[in-house]
């Protein structure tokens, strides 16, 4: 850690994790509901637990990138942050909203919770992934705001690179086309439109910039590589994001009460949208492979080599498989959708996270560049036990999909969708049973902070010569 | 990656292409807010019998939560069925969705294992609300008439 500011990172990052953690309990009971209807009904309803699952997932991120953005801010523009402390002041008040928001989840029913939050007054509740009552949404937009004064005067005062100047345009997106949360329109089809101006051009448009900043700046520390060749690369790679993904919204305009022509703007620009997730994995073995040091903290090089992996898997190839109209018609709102969501959001924005945490965790903590040897095992375990039961996951709700698809849509006799569940309920549990080694390979995550923190440690090496 | 592209170049592109896409969008985005007036009955929502019932459902239908189980024209959850439909699926009549809903909300405790729906307290105001809410997207006009088959 080169400058103190820095260090207000490290309660983002305790909090992210706890937040992941409390995220998979609720996917864990959701999965049971899926096989044992009525498991904890009436008390945690399937929407309930679908909205502690989904929200915690959004706010952990979230955390995770104002983690990442103050932690790599000042390195980058060689300046202390600006205002540290507003920087944990919004902490505490992000946590807190975070907090009384999930426990109104859980003790009140939704309706009363709209109630006790005045949704009459600014409707925005009852919208997937948006469910937060109103107030809390305008506490995310005070968040923002400071955060985003903060990490901007800290660029404008300090040195301005390119790495953090992709990470600002990209979290000034975030802000701006959350914005639209607030438009809820009477109209089915303008609400359903402008919804996905939030969820698409947030996964598929803005968080990618600050998903190839993050990358880049870890590969730019443990590889050692010239800035200039990986700041070229991540200017391509953003390039062809938002070439691609911004008219590659019209992926979701096929079949909402659109015109047609989104089915072909539609599947033409989407695509194309893999080609950055393809370049990214390209970049990140490339610039590995060409590195000049030799970084102690494997640890974090295996995360960023798994993110450019799992992303292009998650979102390139599965977002691919189902994003032509002539599919998407068969598949649009089945399992095949939830196959995709899980791995694209587990291998872009989950592991990013998990790459910027292991790199900065650390050194936040103390340490001169990387966490002891014990400990570095007892992650790489865990990454490859939570990344495999992803790809089982996937693997199974794809399967899943596939019969749903045909049973409900395409077959001569298409059955009631009830029916169907209850035939591909095998894949349910199969997809439970990974779930659970997803939360073990999780606790050992969580282990790893705990272990070996006395062993001495090892300094960064210069690679070897033609390496 | 190739020498020819430094990275001024690759940051002109993104600049510049980054804001063309966006303003091809939005131009997209105007050309659409005309044309789907053609299919997304926005009639209803004015008529002065219905129209202010369709609100209200819709009302009904966010405060809920309803999202967080089914989906609406495939978007939402894949827990319960699809409703966008659910009022041709029912036999396109308005009647038998009322009584659909109420016989789900006031389900009684089986102790079945089966998949519930929570028993929401609604009024029969807010029921006949819900019913004209689903009706009204039900009738929405999407592309190639989707779903594919009436199951949803
Ligand atoms: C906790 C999950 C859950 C929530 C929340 C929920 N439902 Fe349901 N709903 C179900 C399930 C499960 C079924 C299937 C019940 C059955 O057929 O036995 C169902 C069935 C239905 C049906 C009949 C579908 C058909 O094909 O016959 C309608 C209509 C319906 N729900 C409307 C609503 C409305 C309106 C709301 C919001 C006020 C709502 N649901 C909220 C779980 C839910
Ligand atoms: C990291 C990037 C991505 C993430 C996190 C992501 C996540 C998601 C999620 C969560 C949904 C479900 C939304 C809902 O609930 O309705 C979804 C839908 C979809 N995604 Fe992605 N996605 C990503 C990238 C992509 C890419 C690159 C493509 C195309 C190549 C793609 C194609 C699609 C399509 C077609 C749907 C609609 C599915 C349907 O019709 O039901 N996604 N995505
Ligand atoms: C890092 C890990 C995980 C991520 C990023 C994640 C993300 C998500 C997302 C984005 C959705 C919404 C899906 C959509 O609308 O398309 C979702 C739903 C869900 N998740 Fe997860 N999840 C994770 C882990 C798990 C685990 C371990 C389980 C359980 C075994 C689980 C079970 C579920 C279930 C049952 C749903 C509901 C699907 C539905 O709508 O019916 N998730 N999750
Ligand atoms: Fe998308």
């Amino acid at each position: 850690m080169k400058y103190k500011s820095q260090a207000v990172a490290k309660p983002y990052f305790i909090a992210a994790i706890a937040l992941f953690v409390a995220q998979i309990l609720f996917g864990l009971i959701m999965g049971l509901q899926y096989v044992v209807g009525d498991f904890l009904f009436p008390e945690i309803p399937f929407n309930v637990a679908r909205m502690v699952h989904t929200n915690a997932l959004i706010v952990w991120l979230l955390m995770a990138f104002m983690g990442a953005a103050y932690y790599l801010i000042p390195e980058e523009s060689e300046t202390e942050l600006a205002m540290p402390w507003l920087a944990t002041l919004m902490f505490w008040i992000f946590l807190i909203a975070a907090g009384l928001t999930v426990a109104g989840y859980l003790l009140v029913p939704y309706a009363e919770l709209a109630k006790m939050t005045m949704n009459d007054l600014l409707p925005t509740m009852g919208r997937e992934f948006l469910e937060q009552p109103t107030v809390t949404k305008l506490g995310i937009v005070v968040v923002a705001l400071a955060f985003l004064a903060n990490i901007g005067i800290t660029i404008l005062k300090g040195r301005k690179t390119a790495v953090s100047l992709v990470l600002l345009i990209g979290l000034l997106g975030l802000a701006v086309f959350f914005l639209f949360s607030f438009y809820l329109p009477d109209n089915v089809v303008l609400d359903k439109y402008y919804w996905w101006w939030v969820v698409h051009l947030w996964v598929e448009g803005v968080w990618e910039l600050i998903l190839g900043a993050i990358l880049a700046f870890v590969l730019i520390r443990v590889t050692g590589v010239d800035r200039e060749v990986i700041e070229k690369w991540l200017y391509v790679i953003i390039a062809m994001t938002l070439i691609t993904g911004i008219v590659g919204t019209g992926h979701h305009y096929y079949w909402i009460g659109t015109p047609e022509y989104w089915q072909w703007w539609g599947s033409i620009f989407s695509a194309m949208e893999p080609i950055p997730f393809f370049m990214m994995t390209v970049f990140a073995f490339n610039m590995v492979n060409k590195r000049r040091r030799n970084h102690p903290n494997k640890a974090a090089t295996l995360w960023a080599l798994g993110t450019a992996v799992m992303a292009f898997l998650g979102a390139g190839v599965w977002g691919f498989l189902h994003t032509l109209a002539p599919v998407n018609y068969y598949t649009h709102g089945t399992q095949i959708t939830a196959a995709h969501g899980h791995m694209a959001f587990y291998g872009a924005y989950v592991m990013i996270s998990l790459t910027i945490i292991s790199y900065a965790m650390p050194l936040l903590r103390g340490r001169e560049a990387a966490n002891p040897a014990r400990s570095q095992v007892l992650e790489m375990w865990s990454f490859w036990l939570m990344t495999v039961s992803m790809v089982f996951i996937t693997l199974f709700l794809t399967g899943a999909g596939i019969l749903q698809v045909y049973l409900q849509r395409y077959s001569d006799n298409p059955m009631p969708f009830l029916a169907v569940q209850e035939k591909i309920s095998l894949f349910y549990w199969l997809r439970e049973i990974t779930g659970v080694v997803f939360l073990i390979g999780l606790i050992l995550y969580v282990a790893s902070f705990f272990v070996g923190q006395r062993d001495p440690e090892k300094a960064v090496e210069a690679a070897p010569a033609e390496a | 990656m190739s020498q020819i592209l430094t990275k001024e170049m690759a940051r002109n592109i993104f600049y510049g292409g980054s804001l063309f896409f966006f303003l091809l969008f939005l131009a997209l985005t105007y050309q659409t807010h005309a044309d789907i007036s053609k299919g997304d009955r926005h009639q209803l929502l004015d008529d002065p019998q219905v129209g202010e019932q369709i609100r209200l459902g819709k009302k009904i239908w966010e405060e809920n939560d309803c999202i967080g189980c089914h989906t609406l024209l495939g978007e939402g959850a894949y827990f319960a069925p699809e409703l966008g439909n659910v009022y041709v699926r029912l036999g396109s009549n308005i009647d038998t969705l009322k009584a659909r809903i109420k016989g789900l909300i006031n389900m009684p405790a089986t102790g079945v294992p089966t998949r519930r729906m929570p028993r929401f307290p609604l009024t029969d105001e807010q029921v006949d609300a819900l019913a004209q809410f689903l009706k009204y997207v039900s009738e929405i006009k999407t592309n190639r008439n989707w779903p594919p088959t009436k199951q949803g």
